[in-house]
């Protein structure tokens, strides 16, 4: 009987956030009669499209229907693209006037915004995302990045104060499938700024923006063989760190596949940098303000299908407060609206590929079968497509493998703590350290509690911020190295 | 340690161990020794010894000068230990090695660490790191003030065991000496100002303060140099801790000596216990366990061949360490230069914190 009060109660909240389901939501997706893509890849090479082989193709992940096919490049595939950028490097970009490599660069940002439509659609077609994010978040971020790089490009010798700088050669990318657009840009941009040429291999399953991207090379009249882009798996992208003339490497992605390129460039000198995975922390004490915190909660996990490194996935909230935080978050996540990542409406799109969604399942169903308690959505899933129910799960315990590993889904686990001595020990309590989340009304404990945290990126207050001219990287098995603002120059320069 | 050169006085230590000659890594048992001489690194910055030591006669077991004073008084005799968690400690495995000098005649003994010594100084660097982190940077930098006061203090001591030990002559020993106090005197006053040099508020476009700011990584495990048996080691450790990190210190070298009279100077220099920790031994012995250890962050390595820095990247990528490698100077003169300390090689061993909070009322 209580239970079914409380169920009552819920529903009546639930319907409430919706202005007691008066209005219900129309469809509304956004036009794709406008984007134009070919139906076949290769590779942008020394500033031309070249023809490839071993095509593989990446599919809609939210209609399963294949998109574009894209070549796989070999190691003389990939050779040609370093010949291209060395020779570039060499010829062109390393020796240019910074002030007009800065032009370059900035052309690059401002023939983004002008096609920022369009990229925004592809980019959720091809990986998922709704189209609010990538329109919103996505690709204004990718052209402020740019914009913000370009104009360090002529004054790399005020950034390090007491040393000369000097850029270093060929830079080899490997980005991820997450923010396929933002991460391309989060390499290019600084490694480009400080006078680098740059081989980029985007992910297997979303690298129809990185086409559009080469194409605005050639609009932007980039200079032959500065930006390279090859299309490929795991093969192309280890053909890309274990090239010889290649001097740097930047990848982002899991941690497993960072300590892979760890130890093959081992014996080199080259240059490393690695933004891997994360288990992110979000405290909410008991003097939080409760009503943001659950946004914060909510944009913390449930943003991007919660396919974020620094996605907020572990949450860790006072007793005190618990029973009201974890009531509220059920509301929220009720609302949340699941379905087609083109319609401007959709919160939570779909999962990028088979391959994520089958990882996902696999740790839901370790967490049930360790004990802890599941709470799901009860929304409407789309009967074709990867879609996930928005998940969270109570009774987490340390040593739950929900507790510990990374889920890159829309999957929240719940611990409590009594103290903010406990919250701190928790929190630290993980190989990873890229972000955390702290939520008090109470200035002294935010900067006590964000001075202890062992994470690169602390949100007081907010969750999931990103700026250009914020520095971002990780802690800990997190990797190393930073990206965005003056310190993400660094790793692309020599300084002596 | 390379055994590229041989030196001219291993006749009757071949003949007691010729395996140990040649392959210092084969295990030794209790009281037996191998010989580290000066003279094996081939690209040590200290000269050719001197004809310092008027021993009649190569003789591997007798100490130097029979170990009397000029004036013939007997030497209370000085035990060579390792400096771990604030105390001197000998390995758990009492192995210990020899140092002689170019006649070929012992200098003293020195330990050999273990493994199981290693994971001891990981431990103390770990329990120490917080609290030192956490100590104001004003504090640490008094504390490395007085490391420098300290080693001025102690300068004829070390010239005199430069000399005994490293084959130094006296000028090129007080030019050592001199410089690894002007060195942790400069490194003692970044403590307070690295952050303010370094950090950033970063205007983001959105209403929020964020800012940037270096913290210590945690516990760097530190290969030293090869050569500069004191400079190189103040070169390479003041860096590191002055920010907040601990350290472990494995050192082989032509004195290792050095290391531990560094230590006892540390030790009067209000360190608390285990922020530094040294140990003498052999590289190759300890560098996969400790590029490998799980509770260590950072590696700072110098003075490595090429498979030993190999060794170290490949090892080090079990739980991600930042690895840098600092190139080691050749000759006495290019470690002086001021160009051996940099803001920059503070760096390799911060982590970048970077805090966001909504500006509003």
């Amino acid at each position: 009987m209580t239970t079914k009060t409380n169920e009552q109660a819920h529903s009546r909240d639930m319907a409430s956030l919706l202005f007691g389901d008066l209005w219900g939501y129309a469809p509304s997706p956004e036009s794709t009669d406008h984007v134009r893509y070919a139906q076949r890849y290769g590779h942008f090479i020394n500033g031309r499209f070249v023809e490839g082989k071993d095509h593989f193709s990446s599919i809609n992940p939210a209609t399963e229907e294949v998109i574009a096919e894209f070549a796989s490049a070999d190691e003389a595939e990939v050779d040609r693209a370093v010949q291209a950028a060395r020779a570039a490097y060499v010829g062109v970009w390393g020796k240019m006037k910074p002030a007009e490599r800065a032009k370059y660069i900035y052309r690059l940002g401002r023939l983004i915004q002008e096609n920022a439509r369009e990229l925004a659609i592809l980019e959720s077609m091809d990986g998922g995302k709704p189209i609010k994010e990538s329109r919103d978040v996505d690709i204004p971020l990718v052209a402020a990045h740019f914009l913000y790089y370009a104009g360090w490009a002529d004054k790399l010798h005020y950034a390090f104060p007491g040393a000369t700088v000097s850029s270093i050669g060929v830079a080899g990318q490997v980005i991820p499938w997450n923010f396929p657009l933002l991460m391309a840009a989060w390499k290019l941009a600084p490694a480009l700024a400080a006078g680098n040429t740059v081989v980029l291999k985007p992910a297997e399953t979303t690298p129809l923006t990185a086409m559009k991207l080469a194409e605005l090379c050639q609009e932007a009249d980039l200079p032959a063989g500065v930006v390279n882009i090859v299309n490929g798996a795991g093969r192309t992208g280890a053909a890309i760190v274990k090239h010889p003339d290649v001097d740097k490497v930047a990848f982002t992605g899991s941690t497993e596949v960072g300590k892979i390129i760890q130890r093959a460039i081992a014996g080199t000198r080259k240059r490393l940098t690695l933004e891997l995975g994360g288990k992110g922390a979000n405290i909410i004490f008991e003097d939080a303000p409760i009503d943001q915190a659950v946004e914060g909660i909510i944009q913390g996990i449930f943003f991007n299908q919660g396919h974020v490194c620094c996605a907020g996935s572990r949450l860790l909230v006072q007793e005190s407060v618990a029973k009201e935080v974890i009531q509220k978050l059920r509301i929220r996540m009720e609302s949340l609206r699941v379905g087609d990542p083109l319609d401007k409406n959709t919160d939570v799109g779909a999962i990028n590929s088979r391959a994520q969604l089958d990882k996902i399942h696999e740790l839901v169903q370790s967490g049930i079968d360790e004990g802890a308690h599941i709470h799901q959505s009860a929304c409407h899933l789309p009967s074709r497509g990867f879609f996930f129910r928005p998940t969270v799960f109570t009774e987490v315990s340390q040593s739950h493998r929900i507790a510990q590993e990374e889920i890159f889904g829309p999957v929240l686990s719940v611990l409590t703590f009594r103290t903010p001595d406990e919250a701190l020990k928790k929190a630290n309590n993980s190989p990873y350290g890229l972000s955390a989340g702290i939520w008090s009304d109470k200035g002294s404990k935010l900067f006590s509690v964000a001075g202890a945290i062992r994470a690169g990126v602390v949100w007081g207050n907010t969750y999931n911020q990103f700026d250009p001219a914020s520095p971002f990287g990780g802690y800990k098995e997190s990797g190393f190295g930073r990206e965005g603002g003056l310190h993400g120059l660094k790793p692309y320069l020599e300084v002596r | 340690m390379t055994q590229t050169q041989k030196k001219k006085s291993t006749d009757t230590t071949q003949k007691k161990s010729p395996e140990t000659a040649t392959a210092p890594n084969v295990e030794q048992t209790n009281g037996s020794e191998s010989s580290v001489s000066p003279k094996t690194q081939a690209k040590s910055a200290n000269p050719p010894p001197t004809a310092r030591f008027t021993s009649s006669a190569p003789n591997d077991h007798r100490l130097v000068g029979g170990g009397r004073t000029d004036s013939g008084r007997l030497m209370v005799h000085k035990t060579y230990k390792m400096w771990v968690g604030g105390k001197f400690i000998r390995s758990e495995q009492g192995r210990v090695l020899g140092l002689h000098n170019a006649e070929g005649d012992l200098v003293t003994h020195y330990v050999r660490a273990s493994r199981k010594d290693l994971r001891d100084a990981v431990s103390a660097a770990r329990s120490a790191q917080t609290p030192w982190a956490t100590r104001s940077a004003f504090n640490r930098g008094q504390i490395l003030f007085r490391a420098a006061e300290m080693i001025d203090a102690r300068r004829e001591s070390l010239i005199a065991r430069l000399q005994e030990h490293a084959n130094l002559s006296a000028a090129e020993a007080a030019q050592e000496v001199d410089a690894a106090a002007d060195r942790m005197f400069w490194y003692a006053g970044w403590t307070d100002k690295y952050i303010q040099v370094l950090s950033s508020v970063n205007p983001v476009a959105s209403s929020f303060f964020n800012f940037t700011l270096p913290e210590p990584t945690g516990v760097v495990a530190i290969f030293a140099p090869t050569n500069a048996p004191l400079l190189g080691l103040v070169s390479l450790i003041a860096p590191v801790i002055l920010s907040g990190n601990t350290c472990v210190v494995l050192v082989e070298n032509n004195a290792p000596t050095l290391a531990i009279e560094l230590s006892e100077i540390l030790a009067t220099s209000d360190f608390p216990g285990g922020v530094v920790n040294i140990l003498t031994g052999l590289r190759d012995e300890l560098l996969p366990h400790a590029a490998g250890h799980m509770d260590i962050n950072a590696i700072a390595s110098c003075g490595g061949n090429e498979a030993q820095d190999r060794a170290i990247q490949i090892a080090a990528c079990e739980s991600v360490k930042r690895v840098h490698f600092f190139e080691q100077p050749q000759t006495l003169d290019a470690w002086c230069s001021e160009r051996q300390q940099s803001l920059y090689s503070i760096l390799p061993f911060v982590e970048w914190k970077t805090a966001w909070h909504p500006i509003g009322v």
